[in-house]
């Protein structure tokens, strides 16, 4: 063997090795000390970390994930000409990829105009009503999921990175009021569950530290994708506590506390959870 | 979802005898026929019953699916590639409508 081949030898080996690092370092489950990593900040992790393997598997796998369906459904929305004005959305940002990158990491922001917060699914239906005349989607519609979903995936392996300075901290400061806040027939915060006892049981299930930054996720059982406004609404429901509207400013502000909780985990969105 | 969209991963190209796996996905609500609407009435069955797969006409994969499978359904399968053509997959709905795709695989 000439030295270049083995050289070639060496470095296919490395190249291997490295691959194989990489499959090791997430999803062993025997037992042992599993490696997140990306999926794992500090003391933060994801909600993947709290999957089972066949979950995280059917995330991995972009053809596997149903979530990409309505992605598709998202991608045709950003192109096609809707409302008064005729106009879609790539007629103004251009192509997604690079318009849209690392956008879903800021979100929600303050809007000065409307002097509150404004998640993503609020900002698409203004750009749909000011800038289009078109009417807005409805909330938790295939279309409003697909064209969110779309937005946020080009963010993805991002991390977020929420700003709750200036004119967004009040806001935060009545998210994070909302999350210690005991409600429902239960008396519970989401702390309770999610802070104090993050990775022990309810019952058959492991309590995750609620980290958002997955959502739109398609979930198992939904077996649809899912806002995370229709996730606060279950965790509302579980309580007994009146949930609050799709879009509130309670959610909406509450939605800037729990993304702050999440700053630093990558973007994952389409997520699969159970 | 209103629009029915099939999806299928499958190579272009394979050596002769080699072992491919093709996957599939179809968003399909797979309405079981057990649950009640928001008024207690039945909400009548609706299911994708049947896939099949033929290369040039001739069946290489069928599968029955019943009420218990899930939204969505993902079936992979494991295909030995023996002869090009064309790959055409069919889901079979309840209602009678049919839903196609087809690839086309070049074996060398």
């Amino acid at each position: 063997m000439t030295t270049k081949a083995l050289a070639r030898g060496a470095l296919g080996l490395l190249a291997a090795g490295a691959v194989l690092t990489a499959g090791a370092a997430i999803g062993s489950d025997d037992g042992t000390r599993i490696h997140w990593g990306p999926y794992k900040v500090g003391d933060k992790r994801s909600g993947y970390t709290y999957a089972g393997a066949q979950t995280r598997a059917m995330q991995d796998d972009d053809f596997q994930n149903p979530a990409f369906l309505w992605l598709e459904r998202g991608a045709d929305i950003w192109e096609t000409a809707a409302g008064e004005a005729g106009k879609a959305c790539a007629d103004c940002h251009g192509e997604a990829e690079e318009a849209l990158a690392g956008v879903a990491t800021r979100y929600p922001i303050h809007d000065e105009a409307r002097g509150k917060l404004m998640n993503i699914e609020q900002r698409i239906n203004w750009c749909r009503e000011e800038q289009m005349g078109a009417a807005p989607f409805k909330w938790e519609s295939e279309d409003l999921l697909g064209i969110t979903a779309f937005v946020k995936n080009q963010s993805k392996g991002m991390p977020v990175a929420v700003s709750i300075d200036g004119p967004a901290r009040p806001f935060w400061e009545q998210g994070k009021a909302f999350y210690e806040q005991r409600r429902g027939q239960l008396d519970m915060a989401c702390t309770h569950c999610h802070v104090d006892h993050a990775g022990t049981m309810i019952r058959a299930e492991t309590l995750s530290q609620g980290q958002v930054n997955g959502f739109p996720t398609y979930r198992l059982k939904w077996q649809t994708l899912g806002s995370l406004h229709r996730r606060f609404r279950g965790c509302n429901k579980n309580i007994r506590a009146e949930p609050y509207a799709y879009g509130s400013d309670e959610y909406v502000n509450l939605e800037l506390y729990t993304t702050w909780r999440s700053n630093g985990l990558p973007i994952e969105t389409p997520s699969v959870r159970k | 979802m209103a629009k029915i969209r099939p999806r299928v991963k499958a190579p272009k190209k394979a050596a002769m005898g080699e072992i491919i796996e093709i996957k599939t996905l179809i968003n399909h609500a797979m309405e079981s026929g057990q649950r009640k609407d928001s008024g207690g009435n039945t909400i009548p069955r609706q299911i994708i019953n049947r896939f099949v797969v033929t290369l040039n006409g001739r069946e290489v994969f069928s599968t029955d699916l019943f009420p218990s499978v899930s939204a969505n359904p993902y079936v992979a399968f494991f295909l030995k590639a023996e002869e090009s053509g064309d790959l055409t997959f069919t889901w079979h709905d309840d209602d009678g409508s049919v839903y196609e795709d087809t690839k086309s695989i070049e074996v060398a």
